[in-house]
């Protein structure tokens, strides 16, 4: 994740606290959104931006994930998301952060 | 509760997947806040 978007990140969870903020992801491949969400739970695992270290356990899914997909309102998920998600490899990217949320994520 | 709804919502889009704006406009339809967009290049 950019290292100015982990500070903004850092900030907006002080800011609001944060069982209040939820990080949604638009990573067209599974390492990409397992290292994002990684990084907003866990800490950022390279040690290179402001989040390394920092265990902000935020809750974090991938807007193509059902459970996001069931709080959208159709029409609006189909016109905006429904072309991309055919061709991202949805159970590789919902497997990571799955695994990622289980593993690190408080909220 | 909604996953979304009366959150304050970050949205990390990807250029080569979902980008932020597009991420926001479903974010707004669940009753989510967006506080913060931005689309990334993973490249």
């Amino acid at each position: 994740m950019d290292l100015e978007n982990q500070k903004r990140v850092k900030d907006f969870a002080e800011q609001y606290g944060p069982e209040n903020v939820v990080v949604l992801l638009g990573a067209a491949e599974g390492e990409a959104a397992g290292l994002a969400a990684e990084t907003v739970t866990a800490g950022d695992p390279t040690y290179a931006g402001p989040l390394a270290g920092v265990p902000l356990g935020l809750s974090v899914y991938h807007i193509c994930e059902d459970d996001i997909k069931a709080v959208v309102p159709h029409d609006v998920y189909d016109e905006n998301v429904g072309m991309m998600e055919m061709v991202l490899n949805m159970e590789e990217i919902a497997s990571e952060m799955q695994s990622m949320r289980s593993q690190y994520s408080k909220y | 509760m909604s996953i979304l709804a009366g959150k304050k919502v970050i949205c990390i889009g990807d250029r080569d997947g979902i980008p932020g704006p597009t991420i926001e406009e479903c974010v707004k339809a669940a009753g989510g806040e967006v506080i913060f967009s931005a689309t990334e290049c993973f490249v």
